[in-house]
């Protein structure tokens, strides 16, 4: 979607502010929320694109307005009452009102490890590899309101492959009920100009990752 | 963008009253916890795990390490998963994770543009700036700018290559060993390397700059 998420190239959001001796966490409920996060995220309900999907769905001024594990935190409540996990009623209430949907797995503490080390995306491959490393290919210019990991900046712009990094789960498939459909990922480089126009830093060059259906040759 | 509500959170100190927030942040605790989804204590484990065993001297050590050992440096930009999984130091590290050397001629930078995509088993939870607007917003299209502020002034016949994490590979800039360190051992070029020059917005530590 053209969300406010999608912040690659935007100006007027000022200097960035650096906190020196920044805690992990700067209160207990931010420590909560990433931990529920992760807690719940193992219930299965739901993916990580689909986690994206909701922070991006937030309303613009309300995502602006919100510190990092707010968003996380609305998103959370949001998609709980979405799978039918938690009842708004009960979330206003502070208790459970009526059984929950029996899971599922539970995280327990002594599997803690489950959700300290990131995840495998990778999967089997479902035909070659369209593209190969040096070809020049075109970023399409793909608008959908569903999620997607196309940044803005890119659409439309002229690239060229550097590497080909596998056949990974599809997040624009995930999030619209189409499952993994795993698709091929390649790095692409684009040069700063090419993004920015003539006056562009020379000696820029952007990389991002692109899935295959992104891709057309250039 | 409006001030960072998190530089300005009530703390949690004794006698002080909880804000609407924590209470609602509590009271879902509860609920998930009542209707047996969470168990309270595995998020103990996960905050505690984060607070003091996962953090950015898991990559100081990785870094030093390329420094001192050209084998595995070789191994660690080929395939940086594979690499630090084999050495078996921290646990599994989830793969999908690519090493950017930086060179005389070429300065990495890593940020996510789209959300806040972080190596964090690798160098811990992402500080406050990396997932804020002004960083993802700039990084992109004004990289030199954004350096300036953070003490960094690079030659302008460097190229500044930035790599946006838009999909599951995690990236971590390998930096150059600083100079005037031959000799160092691992464990002391490992107090060399900051968080910051593992994103690539700042330089190892200069060896004046640790205490002996």
């Amino acid at each position: 979607m053209n969300g406010i998420h999608d912040m690659g190239g935007m100006h007027g959001f000022g200097a960035v502010e650096r906190e020196p001796h920044e805690p992990v966490f700067h209160a207990r409920w931010e420590g909560r929320v990433y931990a529920m996060n992760s807690a719940a995220g193992y219930l299965g309900a739901w993916t990580i694109d689909d986690m994206r999907f909701s922070i991006e769905a937030l309303p613009p001024a309300r995502y602006l307005a919100a510190s990092y594990y707010e968003r996380w935190f609305y998103a959370l409540e949001n998609r709980l009452i979405e799978r039918g996990l938690v009842g708004a009623d009960e979330i206003a209430a502070g208790h459970s009102l009526r059984p929950g949907k029996m899971p599922v797995q539970k995280l327990e503490p002594a599997n803690v490890g489950a959700v300290l080390t990131r995840p495998f995306f990778a999967r089997p491959e479902q035909a070659p590899a369209r593209f190969r490393p040096g070809e020049r290919v075109r970023a399409k210019d793909l608008n959908p309101e569903t999620h997607t990991r196309l940044p803005r900046y890119v659409r439309g712009r002229v690239g060229v492959i550097e590497a080909v990094l596998g056949c990974h789960v599809f997040p624009d498939s995930g999030t619209t009920g189409k499952g993994e459909d795993p698709q091929w990922l390649y790095t692409i480089v684009f040069e700063g100009k090419e993004l920015w126009g003539e006056a562009a830093d020379p000696s820029l060059k952007v990389a991002i990752e692109a899935f295959e259906p992104y891709l057309e040759t250039a | 963008m409006p001030a960072e509500p998190h530089l300005h959170a009530p703390g949690e100190g004794a006698g002080s009253e909880l804000s609407p927030l924590e209470l609602r942040v509590r009271a879902l605790e509860t609920v998930l916890s009542e209707k047996g989804y969470i168990v309270p204590e595995a998020l103990d484990r996960i905050v505690e795990a984060f607070e003091t065993k996962i953090g950015p001297h898991r990559g100081a050590k990785i870094v030093a390490k390329a420094w001192v050992d050209p084998e595995f440096k070789r191994r660690l930009v080929a395939d940086a998963g594979d690499a630090i999984n084999a050495l078996g130091e921290f646990g599994p590290i989830g793969v999908h994770l690519l090493a950017l050397e930086n060179t005389p001629q070429r300065h990495n930078l890593v940020v996510c543009t789209l959300c806040s995509c972080y190596p964090w088993d690798l160098l811990g939870l992402p500080p406050f700036w990396y997932k804020s607007a002004p960083y993802r917003s700039r990084v992109v299209i004004d990289p030199r700018g954004l350096l300036e502020e953070f003490g960094l002034s690079l030659p302008s016949d460097v190229e500044i290559r930035v790599s946006d994490s838009t999909a599951e590979t995690r990236l971590f800039v390998l930096p150059m060993r600083p100079q005037g360190t031959e000799g160092w051992s691992e464990e002391a070029l490992a107090r060399l390397v900051t968080r910051d020059s593992m994103i690539g917005t700042g330089l190892p530590l200069r060896p004046h700059e640790v205490s002996p």
